[in-house]
């Protein structure tokens, strides 16, 4: 059994402080070159294969700004 | 027949705090007004009404107290003398900023600084003139007797409820110290819980029921715009606190030429000399403010017409007399007489300097 | 497996809880308070005690938490949310009272509130934010500043002859026998985060015991007051400020 997430951010509240990236431990999440209306770079998915679900990027961030979904496949 | 008893008046904001439902009181020892606290804790009315009682660490930490307990809508107090007011002082501005009720007892006692344990009314101008930073007020009561120090306890409840304001009960070592027969009143029972929502629901930290956002209880507003709003409320407020609160009661005023203002237990002095004068042929009377904050203007402005002059009695070097000044304008001379540092003045040396003050 | 097919409602194992409001929190970007408000929300919403928890709101940076948790607040003077706590507590025994303080307000202007009150065992809940400096003011040191630290108020690093020591408060808090439980934990990493949560749960928990004051340390970063960008704070905070602020319990009976 393999496990598969994905993450939704709320990229108007993300302040792309990146705390999240280091601790993803699969190299999912990047920050965007992209900015938000504040001027963020915002968090998203680079690499969402990659995404197990283990919810430790949301559980590090400061603004709860990312919601967690995982199956199992 | 109510029951009357012998007690001082510190003794008697005791007792009158656990008869009308006091739901605690949060103190530190100081002197002239120890025996608050400690009648309190010799009464442990934790056993019988469910008041709560606690010896705080410091003042400051006693007025946080207060302003805990007011933001839950819980009828709290503290009492203290002038020293212990002064540290007060960031806490009662904070409770006027936040627009909360509680009861604050000011044992005045002679200073600058530590000053002396002996009957003051220096802190007038402190109490009446908001101690702390910012334009705030707070009603002052200002008791004559041991009943007063009784009675003023549940008044200062009823009006820092009915205003969301701190209310004070300005006494002095005279009042605080002094025996005399209190009557007891009805007693009232502390507010329920219930009572307490019902009342207190749209502003107080009583737990967030579903049917409401939390509730916060602040003093702060970062915004300019935000903060006048509040200081024109708050002074709003005071202006229909100065329209209807407004107390005092005269003795020998109706054909009075000369007029004694005085209030505590000046006002007791202010009898006698009253009386005296009168039977050295002066038409004097006696006006005593009962309300501090707010004063009784509109009492003086009606006696001006017929009066030849104003003095001003007062425990200190001369605080309320400026604003007895303000009210006359400079129709009616208004003199002062005061005695400091916990000297108390007889009705004799008060009537001389009456005398000196009109023929000067 | 398409990336619509995870995201579905019955497949979200993680959100943002109702007891936080949806206003943006005003701090910076990567900021401890985030995370701790966070938790103190999370471990709210699981026990079920959104109606019966007071919180008192300190003076700095987290003075606004009143706007992020929906829940009754009080906000006290600086340093004084001890006493707030301790009239709140005995005179509502069945809510659930908690401060929220940094390290200024706790650790230097409301030394007295906070040792009586722990000294009292109030059956309270400490949360002690710790970042060894001043952030709303402009980073100036804090008593909690450690020794070489550079601050607005220490631009040549803190001196122990010149700006005393870096205090221990609570090392001292856990000496005192009103205290049930003591523990100084941190939010820079998923496990740190999760025991820390522990910790705050823990604490709640014994305020309904009547067993004294439970007291939580947040070992936190301040990146913008220490000059220096989330993640390399967060290093900085496990480099520096571990070796001196261990974590771990100092009491819990």
């Amino acid at each position: 059994m393999a496990l598969r997430g994905a993450i939704v951010v709320d990229t108007e509240r993300c302040k792309g402080c990146g705390v999240c990236v280091v601790n993803c431990p699969t190299q999912t999440i990047a920050l965007s070159k992209e900015v938000n209306s504040k001027g963020y770079n915002f968090l998203y998915m680079e690499n969402p294969e990659n995404c197990t679900g283990c919810t430790n990027c949301a559980t590090v961030c400061p603004d709860a700004v990312i919601t967690v979904y995982r199956v199992k496949i | 027949m109510a029951e009357k008893v012998l007690m001082k008046g510190n003794e008697a904001i005791a007792y009158a705090a656990i008869n009308c439902g006091c739901d605690g009181y949060f103190g530190y020892p100081i002197t002239p007004q120890s025996e608050v606290m400690e009648t309190l804790m010799k009464e442990k009315p934790w056993e019988t009404t469910g008041m709560v009682v606690l010896q705080a660490e410091s003042e400051t930490s006693s007025i946080n107290m207060v302003y805990g307990g007011a933001c839950c809508g819980k009828k709290v107090m503290t009492s203290s003398s002038s020293p212990g007011i002064s540290l007060m002082c960031e806490g009662l501005s904070y409770l006027a900023g936040a627009e909360l009720p509680c009861l604050v007892v000011n044992v005045m006692r002679g200073g600058p600084g530590l000053g002396t344990i002996q009957p003051s009314q220096g802190d007038y101008y402190q109490a009446t003139k908001a101690g702390g930073h910012g334009d705030y007020r707070m009603i002052v009561l200002a008791p004559a007797s041991a009943q007063d120090m009784y009675d003023f306890v549940d008044l200062g409840f009823e009006l820092a409820f009915k205003y969301r304001i701190p209310a004070m009960i300005l006494g002095d070592g005279v009042i605080g110290q002094m025996m005399e027969k209190v009557e007891i009143r009805p007693a009232k029972a502390r507010r329920t819980e219930e009572e307490i929502r019902a009342l207190c629901d749209s502003w107080a930290t009583i737990g967030k029921p579903a049917h409401r956002g939390g509730n916060t209880i602040t003093s702060l507003a970062l915004e300019a715009d935000v903060q006048e709003r509040h200081n024109i409320h708050l002074q709003k407020k005071y202006a229909e606190i100065e329209a209807n609160e407004a107390r005092y009661s005269t003795y020998k005023t109706e054909d009075a030429e000369h007029l004694i203002v005085a209030f505590g237990c000046m006002s007791r002095i202010g009898e006698a000399v009253v009386d005296y004068a009168r039977e050295q042929g002066y038409k004097v009377g006696l006006l005593r403010p009962i309300t501090l904050f707010p004063y009784p203007t509109a009492a003086v402005e009606a006696l001006i017409p017929q009066l030849k002059s104003i003095m001003s009695v007062e425990l200190n070097a001369g605080q309320m007399v400026s604003d007895l000044k303000v009210i006359a304008n400079g129709r009616v001379p208004v003199n002062f007489y005061g005695r400091q540092g916990g000297m108390i003045p007889d009705p004799e040396e008060v009537f001389e300097a009456f005398v000196k003050s009109i023929n000067k | 497996m398409d990336i619509k097919d995870i995201i579905k409602p019955e497949n979200k194992v993680y959100g943002k809880t109702p007891v936080l409001k949806d206003a943006v929190l005003h701090y910076c970007p990567g900021c401890s308070h985030g995370v701790v408000h966070k938790l103190i929300a999370e471990v709210i919403e699981e026990m079920g005690i959104q109606d019966k928890t007071i919180g008192v709101s300190p003076v700095g940076c987290s003075v606004f938490a009143y706007n992020y948790l929906d829940i009754d607040w009080q906000q006290a003077a600086h340093g004084r949310a001890p006493a707030l706590a301790t009239a709140t507590k005995r005179l509502m025994p069945d809510k659930y009272v908690f401060t929220y303080q940094g390290d200024g307000d706790l650790a230097s202007i409301g030394t007295a509130e906070i040792m009586h009150a722990c000294n009292r065992g109030e059956n309270i809940v400490v949360i002690f934010i710790n970042n060894a400096i001043y952030g709303m003011t402009g980073g100036q040191m804090a008593p909690t500043t450690l020794l070489g630290q550079v601050t607005a108020t220490t631009p040549y690093g803190r001196r122990a002859d010149l700006n005393g020591y870096p205090m221990k408060i609570t090392e001292l808090i856990a000496q005192l026998e009103g205290t049930c439980y003591v523990t100084r934990q941190s939010v820079q990493n998923p496990a740190s985060v999760r025991r820390t949560k522990k910790a705050i749960r823990k604490a709640f928990e014994n305020s309904m015991m009547n067993k004294g004051t439970s007291f939580v340390e947040v070992v936190s970063t301040c990146n913008s007051g220490w000059k220096t960008t989330p993640v390399k704070a967060n290093k900085w905070m496990e480099e520096n400020m571990f070796p001196f602020y261990p974590l771990g319990d100092m009491k819990d009976r």
